[in-house]
């Protein structure tokens, strides 16, 4: 009974603490000025969410934001940074005060909205009670995957799983097409310099393969 | 003795990019039985890509993946999934019914494990190899710039 009690209470510190960080970081975004500070604490932002869902048992959800959002987009906005100034502008006063309000309208009816809401791992709720049993009631005559997440992924939504790849596919195409394929800075390099210039030549090689 | 100041870097990268590929595909071929799956392995992949090139620079990374294998790479995945689906419609199935594919009745899995490897495999292909166009795209991009005007 204690165990629990104590469980439960670590459980809601830890909680309490992630969300306490993750709100720091939103507000230290929403202020700062310079755009790599701005990249690397959304990488933050990422990294404290994948922990957290992580702790509310969405093993699945926090390793793809921690993939996706901490590494991967924080590479490309680095890149997509560089191409642009390193500072925004700064604001006129009072600029922030439409956006603000729309913040504080948005946030207070998603916590009404909240109070509706099933307790987490709500054995009765519609997520676990309806086409979620049924799932996990079919899925080991059906597939013999024991994993349900990518059994329903692969095979009982094939066609959503292939509309994904297919979307990404498309996105890396169109950024390429946009911004080109980044051919002609590395033909660019090659043609220019067999030795690059910034390093002298008395340096041994590091395995740079230049 | 400008060459010597990122060899920390350098060499830990080294030691970090294998496991990161290894780790990559431990979440591939391991998605049928623990978290994750092909979308996450991908951007492993790819992540593993970006981390050589900010060590490495974008030059060595472009010569040991060229740009237009990881195009194509990103086709051929979208393209092996959805032969996939074509394959159980030869044998008389619905697009994409891995139950078709070995022509099993219900209940037999083989079909079901063929099709869910091979489409994960399109996936991981599709997945790391657009990733790795757009940020070639961006990388690419900023060197040029640099070069020109700085």
């Amino acid at each position: 009974m204690t165990d629990a009690v104590l469980g439960g209470t670590g459980t809601a510190l830890i909680n309490i603490l992630l969300l306490a960080i993750l709100f720091v970081v939103a507000i230290a975004i929403a202020r700062l000025r310079s755009l790599f500070a701005i990249v690397m604490l959304s990488g933050v932002y990422s990294l404290v969410s994948a922990a957290w869902y992580i702790l509310v048992d969405a093993v699945d959800v926090g390793f793809t934001e921690a993939a996706v959002g901490a590494g991967m987009s924080t590479a490309v906005l680095l890149g997509a940074m560089l191409l642009t100034a390193r500072t925004a502008k700064p604001e006129k006063p009072f600029s922030r005060l439409g956006p603000f309000i729309v913040c504080l309208a948005v946030g207070v009816m998603l916590i009404y909205a909240t109070i509706d809401l099933p307790a987490l791992g709500d054995p009765t709720s519609p997520a676990n009670a309806g086409v979620g049993l049924t799932f996990l009631q079919v899925n080991w005559y059906d597939t013999g995957v024991p994993n349900v997440v990518t059994s329903v992924l692969a095979s009982y939504r094939g066609f959503d799983t292939l509309g994904e790849t297919a979307v990404v596919f498309t996105a890396g195409l169109a950024v390429a097409l946009l911004l080109g394929f980044g051919e002609r800075s590395l033909a660019e390099t090659l043609r220019r310099s067999p030795q690059p210039e910034t390093r002298p030549p008395s340096v041994p090689r590091d395995g740079d393969a230049t | 003795m400008k060459g010597d100041h990122h060899m920390i870097l350098r060499v830990i990268a080294k030691c970090l990019i294998p496991l990161i590929l290894i780790y990559a595909f431990y979440v591939q071929f391991h998605g049928e039985v623990g978290a994750g799956g092909a979308f996450q392995a991908g951007v492993v992949l790819a992540v593993a890509l970006i981390l050589h090139s900010l060590v490495f620079g974008l030059t060595a990374t472009m010569r040991a993946v060229p740009p237009w294998f990881t195009r194509a790479l990103s086709a051929v995945g979208v393209l092996v999934y959805a032969g996939v689906g074509v394959w159980a419609m030869l044998n008389g199935g619905a697009y994409l019914e891995y139950q078709a594919l070995f022509l099993e009745p219900p209940g037999g899995h083989d079909g079901q494990h063929a099709g869910i490897i091979i489409i994960e495999l399109g996936v991981l292909f599709a997945v790391s190899g657009g990733l790795s166009t757009i940020f070639y795209a961006l990388a690419g991009r900023v060197a040029e710039i640099r070069d020109e005007d700085w």
